[in-house]
């Protein structure tokens, strides 16, 4: 071990206060999938056969149309972290992991950008 | 984003007991619910593509993969939901003495068990008719 002034040393382990952040996000994310992920079960599962006039006119519905792109961001980020947690517990050389998460983080932001850009497509009525 | 030595879930430190491996399967079903819900996702895009887009992909869900998939999607949500009532509730300061931390697991596991039979004989019975 390289000798360093104890400041150095107390500043390499000490909290930088940021590590309860993520953790109360994932919690408050929680609280709102409660009843998010419970409307979009019972909406899937009562929409019946879900033919694609049946999905738009659901889609279309003005209220629908708000939980669904609040239902996409909130479990996209709510999923973010916990897959980075699982990733930092499991992959412990540091390039790998940040690439891991960098990965994870790129194809949340893509694929929840494309859902809600899908949904306002369809809501607006654009194509047929 | 801070790098070095974050600390490890507690869990990964324990011996066995019954109450850690419902820990261990909130995670892998919360693996399981990403897999789905990038699943779900294209499914919206495809409604976006228009009928015959939409068509495809339905077909495309048709495969063994993406059956099991989205069965071992349901059956994920069900637990990960009801289990993570009962994370919420510790993180609101109840339930967390050893007794009442047993009980509430055992209440997840018939309550998850409910819910998939539920559900299954409920979608069961609106293909087949009722008997």
């Amino acid at each position: 071990m390289t000798p360093t002034s104890g400041l150095e040393r107390i500043l390499r382990h000490a909290s930088a206060r940021h590590g309860g952040e993520d953790w109360w996000v994932q919690r408050v994310t929680a609280l709102a999938l409660v009843p998010l992920s419970l409307w979009f079960c019972v909406s899937m599962l009562l929409t019946p056969a879900m033919g694609y006039f049946a999905v738009r006119a659901w889609m279309t519905r003005p209220w629908n149309t708000v939980l669904l792109v609040a239902f996409i961001l909130v479990a996209a980020y709510h999923s973010y972290l916990g897959l980075r947690v699982v990733v930092e517990d499991y992959v412990h050389e540091a390039g790998m992991r940040i690439a891991l998460v960098l990965l994870i983080r790129f194809v949340y932001v893509l694929s929840a950008a494309s859902a809600v850009l899908a949904v306002c497509v369809v809501a607006f009525g654009g194509l047929p | 984003m801070r790098e070095h030595s974050r600390p490890l879930s507690p869990f990964l430190h324990y011996r066995w007991q019954y109450t850690n491996t419902l820990s261990i399967l909130h995670r892998v079903t919360g693996i399981v619910l990403s897999a789905t819900y990038l699943l779900l996702m294209c499914w919206l895009m495809a409604v976006a593509q228009g009928e015959v887009a939409y068509g495809r992909f339905v077909d495309r869900l048709a495969h063994p993969v993406f059956t099991v998939l989205l069965g071992l999607g349901f059956a994920s949500f069900a637990y990960h939901f009801c289990n993570g009532l009962r994370h919420l509730c510790w993180d609101a300061g109840f339930g967390l003495e050893r007794r009442e931390a047993r009980r509430s697991a055992w209440m997840v596991v018939v309550a998850v068990i409910l819910i998939i039979v539920l559900v299954e004989s409920v979608l069961h019975f609106r293909e087949r008719g009722l008997p």
